[in-house]
């Protein structure tokens, strides 16, 4: 059954619109690629998603549950999640208070101290639990992606929004990043994944939808849609007919 | 009386634009809110008088002298006090909170050095004070120099803002500091240019405040709110929107003062503040998130 | 222990106006108002990093409540009515302006005391027709004293349940990145909100409780800004993130100004200037940070 449904999402700014009438949906347990150009609008309609922007026409529900309109805390504690295209950290905080806080504020509503195993759980997958006590700061960039990542696991969310959570990384950190969000997919999650690396759409994401100019132009299987034309054209430029 | 009234609104509110220019110049261009800025406005209003009672130097030759010095002192002011905190504040965040608190403490240093030396007596010159016929309505000829002191000050600042490569490479840095670097633009060098710039604009405010309008050493901060609400109103970095803002603030002080009470023009002030902030708060001009 | 320690030290700031002189009484509640004041300033600002400069604002409420009110009611009731109508402007200001970026939220307090003023100047003057008040309550200055030591005490105790509550963590959050705060599910309208009215309600308390020390009351005098300034320098000298940073700073710095202003009246603001600057080149996070890295540097060397 869809969880996440997006019917006719649309966002203007002034006489721009970055998402016009997009409507996909997200079945339960489903990785999927979001793909396009830049500038095509796909962190805007994350931004639609978490509540971070209003939609200026159209609905976004989970599970039936209509999320437009809401508040991003109440929109978090629904059970979306999210990265950052440019990575927020909190600094001033260690890591395991970093992560303790969805957990207790997320749709979980954990006490401080069963939000503590579940933020420790949180890290070890990721693989940041020897350092639960050092401050976030004085993390490296691959660590702090990592953190980011924990931090959205641990609010225990129905949906997890990635913008672009393996960009910047060398080949064997995006191999361990793939093999980390493969390790999700068992966990039952559902996951939208903004992404430019194609090796990565390909080993996770069985499906994608394609953006071009704030419109939908594909959703289909990924094989698929990495060889259709429309797509292609997308990527290489309107007037290149490939 | 609503003539006159709409007059003196207007020449209240011209230097009041001035003033927001130098300060929404100074916080959209280098991010640094200077809370001290009315206390700089008043240093170069109790130099002319200064230049004028002592000197004998008329105050528009004197305007000449204070319009560079202020570019100078607000120079100097960035690479003492400012560069260091923008240095240090590295990532976002830190440097507004900081530079309010070293402003503020700028604020009291200055205020207390102008008690000292002019004490808290009011000040003014008499200067021009003959009346000139304008539409009808009597209207003081200092009043109508400085109007015409801030139209052409602010005037020209417009123009170069938009016009030359100069006023590009600012409004670039104001767009987006973090990618000016590359495109070629020194961005410490910028900032620089507009802070000392915006102190200028500040003494020029002052300085023709001061031929017409009494003032004393403790009105800094008054002056500081004033110039916060107008960039508030017009939106924070926001040439235009501080010039029509700035008008008009003026007009509607002219208008409480003479239909109400003096003593609710910062209530008035105030008031327009909040009404702004909760409505528009990106600025009467601003876009709307 | 630590609890044992704290109320040994209590104790002893209680006993201590039966073995000081009427000056050094006078100290002392200068020192304990401005300790609460700052305290109660940081539990808002402290972890939210929202610079608010309406301290005055809301402690010339709570004396001008005092001072309408001291003749009609009760002193108990007095009180209690001082801190609701605190709260109330607190909670009508809060709402209006927490919603905006911090930068504006600076602005708008740095004139809300003024504005106040001038709102109730005009007021008094236009309406009641007076412009000074009198205060006569039977408190004596260790009265006094007394309550507003309770009032420091109480404010630090809330600091410290806070801090370990939920409340405590969100704050921290929203200090740190709003963006990544309303993400993780924290409303941050409420959670400035109950802090900043906490905060505002403490303020108005001791403004309060201090009243009576002034005998006679107007705007001009209840609504002194210095109070404000003195209360934000006092509160980030010992660090306004920390439980007993703000009373750090205050002890020391109210001395100082004490000294200052008695022997240097006219280059006064030169030196809250002066220090000012300094806090904000030479301590940015505070006094006790500050010992700390220096003590992490030592052990660095040694090591």
């Amino acid at each position: 059954m869809t969880l996440l449904a997006i019917d006719g999402a649309t966002k203007k700014f002034d006489g721009l619109t970055a998402v016009n009438e997009v409507s996909f949906g997200l079945e339960a347990g489903e990785i999927v690629g979001l793909l396009g150009p830049n500038g095509s609008g796909k962190t805007t309609l994350i931004n639609l998603v978490s509540g971070e922007l209003a939609v200026t026409a159209g609905s976004i529900s989970l599970n039936g549950q209509r999320l437009t309109g809401r508040r991003r805390d109440q929109i978090a504690r629904a059970g979306i999640a999210r990265t950052f295209q440019l990575v927020r950290i909190l600094p001033s905080l260690t890591l395991i208070e970093n992560v303790t806080i969805p957990a207790v504020f997320g749709p979980g509503r954990r006490t401080v101290a069963e939000a503590q195993e579940v933020a420790l759980e949180a890290l070890k997958q990721v693989g940041l639990s020897e350092m639960a006590t050092a401050s976030a700061a004085d993390l490296t960039y691959i660590d702090q992606k990592r953190l980011e990542l924990a931090r959205a696991l641990a609010s225990e969310p129905k949906v997890l929004l990635l913008d672009e959570w393996l960009a910047g990384l060398n080949p064997t950190e995006l191999a361990e990043g793939i093999a980390l969000i493969r390790s999700l997919k068992e966990s039952g999650i559902t996951i939208l994944m903004v992404e430019h690396i194609m090796e990565a759409v390909r080993a996770l994401c069985p499906r994608v939808v394609v953006m071009n100019s704030g419109r939908l132009i594909a959703d289909e299987a990924t094989e698929t849609a990495l060889r259709d034309p429309h797509v292609i054209a997308a990527y290489l430029g309107e007037g290149a007919d490939a | 009386m609503l003539l006159t009234t709409l007059i003196l609104g207007l020449v209240l509110g011209a230097t009041y634009a001035l003033l927001a220019l130098g300060l929404t110049l100074q916080y959209g261009i280098c991010r640094i809110m200077n809370l001290a800025y009315g206390e700089l406005t008043l240093v170069a209003a109790f130099l002319l008088v200064v230049l004028f009672k002592s000197f004998g130097l008329p105050p528009l030759v004197a305007l000449l002298l204070i319009c560079p010095a202020g570019y100078a002192a607000g120079w100097c002011l960035y690479t003492v006090m400012m560069r260091p905190l923008v240095q240090r504040s590295g990532a976002r965040g830190r440097l507004e909170v900081d530079s309010i608190l070293a402003t503020f403490g700028l604020l009291f240093l200055i205020q207390g050095g102008l008690l000292v030396v002019f004490g808290a007596n009011f000040t003014s010159i008499s200067y021009l004070d003959q009346g000139v016929s304008v539409l009808g309505v009597p209207v003081a000829l200092n009043r109508l120099v400085a109007l015409v002191i801030c139209v052409v000050a602010g005037g020209a600042l417009v123009a170069a803002l938009n016009l030359t490569r100069w006023g590009l490479t600012i409004r670039a840095v104001a767009q987006s500091p973090g990618s000016a670097p590359l495109v070629g633009i020194d961005v410490n060098r910028v900032a620089r240019q507009g802070f000392a710039l915006g102190t200028s604009l500040a003494a020029t405010g002052g300085a023709s405040l001061a031929m017409y309008q009494t003032f004393s050493a403790t009105d800094g901060v008054v002056f500081t709110m004033k110039a916060l609400v107008i960039v508030i109103m017009g939106g924070v970095g926001n040439v235009a929107g501080a010039l029509v803002a700035g008008v008009a603030l003026g007009l509607v002080e002219t208008v409480v003062a003479t239909a109400i009470d003096p003593g609710l023009t910062l209530a008035a002030t105030f008031a327009i503040f909040l009404a702004v902030l909760l409505w528009r708060p990106n600025g009467l001009f601003g876009r709307r998130s | 222990m630590k609890v044992l320690l704290i109320a040994a030290g209590l104790a002893v700031l209680a006993c201590a106006p039966f073995a000081v002189s009427d000056y050094g009484l006078g100290l002392l509640i200068g020192a304990v108002t401005y300790v609460t004041l700052a305290s109660g300033w940081a539990l808002f600002s402290g972890p939210t990093r929202y610079v608010s400069l309406a301290t005055v604002a809301f402690y010339g409420i709570g004396a001008y409540t005092v001072a309408v009110l001291n003749e009609a009611l009760p002193y108990p009731l007095v009180l209690i009515s001082a801190a609701a109508v605190g709260a109330a402007i607190a909670l009508v200001v809060g709402l209006s302006t927490l919603r905006l970026a911090g930068i504006y939220f600076v602005i708008f307090t740095f004139g809300l005391a003024e504005l106040v003023r001038q709102l109730i100047t005009w007021f008094e003057v236009n309406v009641t027709g007076t412009l000074g008040r009198y205060i006569f309550l039977d408190l004596t200055a260790r009265d006094i004293y007394w309550q507003m030591l309770a009032l420091g005490a109480a404010t630090i105790g809330l600091t410290a349940w806070i801090n370990r509550s939920r409340l405590g963590l969100a704050l921290r959050v929203v200090g740190d990145d709003e963006v990544v705060a309303a993400h993780s599910g924290i409303n941050l309208a409420r959670t400035k909100l109950i802090a900043f009215v906490l905060s505002a309600t403490i303020l108005t308390l001791a403004g309060a409780i201090a009243s009576p020390r002034f005998v006679y009351v107007e705007p001009a005098i209840a609504f002194n800004p210095t109070i404000s300034f003195l209360t934000v320098i006092m509160a980030l000298l010992g660090g306004a993130n920390r439980l007993w940073g703000p009373a750090l700073g205050a002890v020391p710095l109210f001395l100082v100004f004490e000294w200052l202003s008695a022997n240097f009246p006219d280059t006064y603001p030169i030196f809250l200037g002066l220090l000012f600057i300094a806090v904000v080149f030479a301590l940015p996070d505070g006094i006790l940070a500050g010992l700390e890295k220096l003590r992490r540097r030592g052990g660095e060397v040694r090591a």
